[in-house]
């Protein structure tokens, strides 16, 4: 029997950096973002990323806050118990059984696109798993406004891996595959993934192409966010967070509905929740925590 | 900062807004809220500053539609007395 392939699924990984010795460090910071759909975690030397790791979310946050910290210190030499100050972020921040503190993600996001695309970003928007949040920041990457839309999971990263697996297009090549149509479709009606999942597939009984479904999804999913962000109101600079940042296909309809071009970083877009917490870490061992 | 505390349903936009750099955390609307939906907590937001400021307690942030209606009839209301009790014009309504 052909084994089964999951669409929806995406890569874990970890990173740690290569020539950096943690042992000449001062201080050893970590943030831990435990989200819906992802956990992250991400050790910072003296304010420097050391290393981090994206795996899935199990069913059981603290083992899901293990396994991360784990894979991101694997083949390092550092232990837990080698991590001064650990905060914990995200759905799951009060679940992180070895963090000294837990903070709000917003705070922790806005920290970490701060960090990531500079201080001029005064709009960030976190695209993640099971919600959606735009946040309005000072230079310092301090939160000064933000609106999150948490009563449902339109227009997120669980949506798209609902979609893939449906559509069976594996997850990553959503994007890509969203721009291969000869027009672009009018946006599905709407965008509750378990109504746009029947309407996904009327439309595809009525002859769509698998790429014209995924354009009329991945614009209606823009749309949703635009109306979001415009509660907020967008400011230049603009940068988007969560997994939703590497799809290209919503990412590009955004910018064109906004008329503003979001920042790119060479940092993973996914890990500004747990790099944010890890500087909020860094800073308070600075002040003496 | 603005902090929004709601959200945005078919039936429109329900958001609380506390402008924390407004409240000074007296505490004053604390017990004039019939439902008792706000509390005084460390703000979440800024987690390196110290402040005690005004904040809609996170059990009630889903439901506040209902919450708030008493307060808001259709028959025309009076200043909501959380809004009224503010000293500094730090809560706000967006419905």
């Amino acid at each position: 029997m052909a084994e089964l392939q999951e669409y929806w699924r995406w890569t874990e990984y970890s990173w740690h950096h290569p020539e950096m010795d943690w042992r000449q460090g001062k201080r050893i910071a970590a943030g831990i973002d435990v989200g819906s759909v992802s956990s992250q975690a991400l050790v910072l030397v003296d304010g420097e990323i050391f290393a981090f790791s994206n795996l899935r979310t199990g069913s059981n946050s603290p083992d899901s806050a293990n396994n991360a910290i784990k894979a991101a210190l694997k083949d390092t030499g550092m232990e837990i118990k080698d991590l001064q100050y650990t905060v914990g972020t995200g759905y799951g921040r009060v679940n992180v059984p070895f963090a000294n503190r837990a903070i709000t993600e917003i705070a922790c996001h806005a920290r970490g696109a701060n960090f990531m695309a500079g201080p001029k970003v005064r709009t960030v928007l976190d695209m993640g798993g099971q919600d959606c949040k735009a946040i309005h920041c000072d230079e310092r990457g301090k939160v000064t406004n933000f609106l999150m839309n948490d009563k449902c999971a339109a227009g997120t990263g669980r949506g798209m891996e609902v979609m893939a697996d449906l559509l069976s297009i594996p997850i990553k090549d959503i994007g890509d595959l969203s721009f291969q149509v000869d027009k672009e479709p009018q946006p599905v009606s709407s965008t509750c993934v378990v109504f746009a999942k029947s309407e996904a597939l009327g439309l595809m009984r009525s002859g769509w192409s698998k790429n014209m479904v995924l354009a009329a999804y991945c614009s209606a999913m823009a749309h949703r966010v635009s109306l979001l962000l415009g509660r907020i109101g967008v400011e230049d600079q603009f940068f988007i967070t969560g997994g939703i940042a590497k799809n290209p296909g919503i990412v590009k309809r955004l910018e064109k509905e906004l008329g503003i071009q979001a920042v790119q970083s060479k940092y993973d877009s996914q890990i500004a929740g747990a790099l944010g917490a890890a500087l909020f870490g860094d800073t308070l061992l600075q002040k003496g925590a | 900062m603005i902090a929004n505390y709601g959200y945005k349903d078919g039936s429109g936009e329900f958001f609380i807004s506390i402008d924390t750099d407004k409240c000074n955390g007296c505490g004053d609307c604390v017990p004039v809220c019939p439902p008792r939906l706000l509390e005084l907590a460390a703000d979440e937001y800024d987690p390196l500053s110290e402040k005690t400021v005004a904040a809609v307690r996170e059990e009630e942030r889903k439901k506040i539609k209902y919450s708030c209606a008493p307060c808001k009839p259709a028959s025309g209301r009076g200043p909501l007395p959380c809004m009224a009790a503010c000293a500094p014009g730090a809560i706000n309504h967006s419905w």
